[in-house]
């Protein structure tokens, strides 16, 4: 096709084209009316963050356009342009995808969403009753209550269905490092984690497994987080420390910041919606009860923002300077 | 093939050479059992010595998607051109069918015209129906789209109607003129396969990066997703069908002098309809297939629907737009197969509202439709009130089954597990790659001549020198149960229901919903009940790819010339021999298509299984997603589609030489 010479004014046209869908960024004075995407994944939380912002910069005077994609593939449409802002960025799931994307240039980090991410390993209380001494992970090296939770395949051994690998969490190297009796069994998504999760509880069946918050699990479902030595940076980097003198990684999970992240050229091209995106924050409970809202008591994310965005006038007004 | 044939046939000096095959399994057995002390790199191949494909290729992508460039045009201008090229029908698709026109973009559009109102979509539809075949037709596809309305799902089923309405036409054309290319020049036959093969056996995962930076992100890239995915069947089918069309047709054709294009698509193309017309369902259906990953990446729409239900554990919403899928497709699928067997009737004569009484209909069915939505809302949009909503009672029924059986199927799930798959997966894993690269490449010798050894050879050595072994066999363990497990099942079915015309059409309904519900949807209840896990996974892959395995051998079987049959019992043969001598014999390349379809779809399936778990090069391609790293994705998509090439090519081989001994040639 282009061994071909073209004639000029297919070229013309091409490289108007070119231009008009490149990643040119328009710099001017005023702020442009182009619609700023953001994009929509497909958990509740995210989609109410998402709404909530979107909505504080409609009513700042911008166009708006939410975009639905996938939480990992969205980088590559951050970067060129076409996508604009991402508004949850689990430091747990995403940090690897999300360094190496800013790392081009073309995408930044505009903070902290001011939510932390809180994964660990979880079991319902029905538990307690068949392992008495939890939440103390203590209590997970004891060969009954390991064999509580165990199934015909791992069995002495207790299972702990972990999060997909693509999660990562060193789920492997604890139990090793803490010489727990569990076999750490791999869900492949999200999905998977919660439908087995349902599964055993209809039951009242024993399961350990991965669970993270802000969602609506821990407050559909009755049970504690297991109780792990306190993460800390020289646990995961330095055999020595913590209670293996040999292995590292004998700790629990980090809390970790989500955070909003989205293409380099928003701060040139509406400059007062990237101050607004970079102020936004918001906490933990305020959006589990959100979450809990719309997951559990079957309200709309739109009227739940609404409810927000009334009882927090002063709030998103100062994002936006007004 | 015909090299092949000609290889095969000079190396063919089968009487004095039967003991090779007992030979290289002896030798394959005693490398398992001794060389693991010995010959320590035949089982784990050396790091050192590993070919760094996973950074050339990172680079090469990198180079594409940024620097590449003829002239003064960059390689990403050139698709980022096409990508506005297949926007324009797009947009126009989806203003008339969901957002209405609009002035201005995002939040402050504003809207011109509304868009159709759904009573006027499903009476057009219902309109096409009538005119293509008759009233049968229009109410199937008025039931299929009102069942649409009912649910609930009619915004997200018109989103990923426009981008169907756009995907399948130029699927279509496109297969179908690079068939009749392939067709007429063998060279570009041989030169297409192996494309066809990676473009339908590469987990679009392994490719998606690199063509959301080419297209930009947004429908028109998940439209290009899709075209590499449904396209290929298109084209195989095309060329497939064109050799069969029997000789006497062809040499009337030239008889009568036809010109080249006359002899095309007046004589081959309209001979070889019934095949082709597989081929058009079968690019509808992969299209549907696609809304799931497509809607990933912008598209949005049902495919959207299902994803956030199931994060949301709401089964029954989740089925809901599953089934809107599937209604979809049922509806487009039938209203392609109607139209491509409509009697053309001269047009009434008289003035153009006349001749034209279909055209008038649809203008009038809009207008007052339009008309109509100015005044009631419920027009406009479907009300609330009339959507029904299954959600509570699917839930009940899998906590039912789960509460009630959930020993049974653990009972049923550890038998095989322990009886069938631990066992394969443990041999597999254990195999040597040395030792099996030189048995593939001792096989392909055998049955298809050097040339084809020296192609399965290589492959398996690529697979094992890129560092893909272990999982390699993971997945060959998988999906070869799979296979197997579909086959016994497809061909048998396929066989009782090819000769019964209405028990054929529920079976065709069954496989079709099969094929276009998305896995996601029963992928969950099936997780609650038996947990994450091979099994789980050998579930879904049996279930999509027992489609193929149905439907290829009812078209062989419906294909067979009956005057055949009947000489066949003129001379008395029993119903047994008719159907192993007769019918099934004749049918064996439609059969043996339909087997390299289980393989490919069975392949293809395993971006689903990694989403409940498995460690096989799905999972790879899955991992590198995440990671955004396209070297690392398409080298491991690279040997899911090397796997796919080898069986297919030694399938192939052993068949032809199978054919030849028993004196059966295809023309």
């Amino acid at each position: 096709m282009t061994a071909r010479p073209t004639s000029p004014r297919v070229a013309l046209t091409r490289l108007t084209l070119a231009m008009l869908l490149g990643s040119a960024a328009a710099v001017g004075a005023q702020e442009s009316t182009d619609p700023i995407k953001l994009t929509l994944h497909d958990w509740t939380g995210q989609l109410i963050t998402t709404e909530l912002m979107g909505e504080v910069l409609k009513k700042a005077g911008y166009n708006i356009e939410y975009v639905q994609a996938d939480y990992l593939a969205q980088f590559a449409g951050l970067e060129t342009g076409d996508l604009h802002v991402a508004m949850e960025m689990w430091e747990t799931t995403g940090r690897e995808a999300m360094d190496a994307s800013t790392a081009t240039g073309k995408t930044e980090v505009f903070g902290p969403t001011g939510m932390k991410a809180k994964e660990e390993w979880w079991y319902p209380s029905y538990m307690k009753e068949k392992c008495p001494g939890l939440p103390n992970w203590e209590a997970l090296k004891d060969p009954a209550c390991a064999e509580a939770f165990s199934t015909a395949e791992t069995a002495p051994k207790g299972r702990y269905l972990g999060g997909p690998v693509t999660w990562g969490g060193f789920d492997d190297e604890r139990v090793e490092a803490l010489d727990l009796p569990f076999e750490v069994i791999h869900a492949g998504t999200d999905a998977a984690l919660f439908a087995e999760l349902e599964s055993a509880y209809q039951r009242q069946a024993p399961i350990m497994l991965w669970i993270y918050a802000p969602h609506w699990a821990p407050a559909k479902y009755e049970g504690e987080w297991v109780e792990f030595p306190e993460y800390s940076a020289d646990c995961y980097n330095d055999p020595a420390a913590g209670l293996n003198p040999d292995l590292a990684y004998d700790c629990g999970k980090p809390f970790g910041d989500i955070w909003k992240v989205g293409w380099a050229g928003l701060k040139d091209k509406w400059p007062g919606a990237h101050k607004a995106i970079t102020a936004f924050t918001i906490d933990n409970d305020e959006m589990g009860a959100m979450i809990t809202e719309v997951d559990l008591n079957g309200k709309t994310v739109e009227a739940v923002v609404a409810d927000w965005m009334g009882a927090n006038e002063a709030r998103w007004k100062g994002w936006i300077g007004q | 093939m015909s090299a092949a044939e000609l290889s095969s046939r000079t190396t063919d000096p089968s009487a004095g050479a039967r003991w090779l095959w007992p030979l290289a399994l002896v030798l394959l057995v005693l490398l398992c059992l001794v060389g693991a002390a010995a010959l320590p790199w035949a089982f784990d191949y050396p790091k050192g010595l590993r070919i760094p494909a996973q950074r050339w290729i990172g680079a090469f992508v990198k180079w594409l998607t940024n620097e590449a460039a003829v002239g003064p045009i960059r390689f990403s201008d050139i698709t980022r051109f096409i990508a506005a090229v297949i926007d324009v029908p797009y947009r126009a698709a989806l203003n008339l069918l969901s957002t209405g026109f609009l002035k201005g973009e995002g939040s402050q559009a504003i809207q011109l015209l509304p868009p159709i109102p759904w009573p006027a979509v499903i009476l057009l539809f219902g309109l096409i129906g009538y005119w293509v075949r008759g009233r049968a037709t229009a109410l199937l596809a008025m039931g299929c789209f009102l069942f649409i309305a009912i649910f609930g799902q009619w915004q997200s089923a018109m989103v990923t109607l426009a981008s169907i309405l756009v995907a399948v036409p130029i699927g279509v054309i496109g297969g179908l003129l690079l068939g009749i290319a392939a067709f007429r020049h063998p060279w570009l036959d041989r030169a297409l396969k192996p494309v066809l093969d990676l473009m339908q056996t590469m987990p679009v995962f392994a490719y998606l990066v690199p063509i959301l930076i080419l297209f930009g992100f947004g429908p028109t890239a998940a439209v290009v997703a899709t075209l590499i995915y449904a396209m290929p069947p298109m084209t195989r089918l095309t060329t497939l069908s064109l050799r069969r069309v029997p000789s006497e047709i062809d040499d009337l054709g030239r008889m009568v002098g036809c010109t080249r294009s006359q002899m095309t698509w007046r004589v081959l193309v309209p001979a070889a309809q019934d095949a082709l017309m597989v081929g058009v369902n079968q690019v509808i259906m992969l299209s549907l297939n696609m809304v799931i990953i497509a809607s990933m990446i912008g598209a949005g729409g049902l495919g959207f629907d299902v994803l956030a239900a199931l994060r949301r554990l709401d089964f029954g919403a989740g089925l809901e737009a599953g089934f809107a899928i599937v209604a979809m497709a049922v509806a487009l699928d039938r209203l392609s197969q109607a139209a491509a067997v409509r009697q053309r009737s001269m047009p009434a004569p008289g003035p153009w509202h006349r001749r034209h009484p279909y055209v008038v209909a649809a203008i009038l069915i809009v207008t007052t439709g339009y008309v109509a939505g100015h005044f009631l809302p419920a027009v406009r949009h479907y009300p609330e009130a009339w959507e029904l909503s299954t959600s509570a009672f699917w839930a009940a029924a899998v906590q039912w089954l789960n509460v009630n059986f959930f020993d049974y199927f653990e009972a049923i799930k550890n038998a095989v597990l322990l009886n069938l798959l631990v066992p394969v997966k443990r041999l597999m894993v254990g195999l040597p790659w040395a030792g099996v690269t030189a048995f593939l490449a001792f096989a392909g010798w055998r049955v298809g001549g050097w040339r084809l050894g020296l192609l399965t050879g290589a492959l398996s050595f690529l697979i094992a020198a890129t560092g893909q072994w272990e999982k390699a066999m993971i997945t060959l363990y998988l999906c070869g149960i799979s296979t197997a497990i579909a086959m016994a099942i497809g061909v048998p079915v396929g066989i009782a229901v090819a000769a019964r015309d209405r028990l054929w059409r529920a079976v065709q309904l069954i496989i079709d919903t099969l094929q276009t519900l998305p896995s996601f949807v029963y992928l969950m209840p099936v997780v609650m009940l038996f947990r994450v896990g091979d099994f789980t996974a050998m579930i879904a892959v049996i279930a999509y790819a027992v489609v193929p395995a149905i439907r290829y051998t009812v078209l062989g079987l419906r294909g067979v010339d009956p005057r055949l049959i009947e000489a066949g019992r003129a001379m008395g043969c029993t119903p047994r021999q008719i159907l192993f001598s007769i019918r099934l014999r004749l049918a064996a390349p439609e059969i043996l298509l339909g087997l390299n379809q289980t393989i490919m779809f069975a392949l293809s399936m395993l971006v689903i299984t990694a989403l409940v778990g498995t460690r096989d090069l799905g999972q790879e391609v899955y991992i590198a997603l995440t990671k955004a790293d396209p070297g690392r994705g398409l080298v491991a998509g690279l040997a899911v589609a090397f796997i796919a090439i080898i069986t297919d090519r030694l399938i192939s081989a052993a068949a032809a030489r199978t054919r030849e001994r028993l004196g059966l040639t295809t023309h």
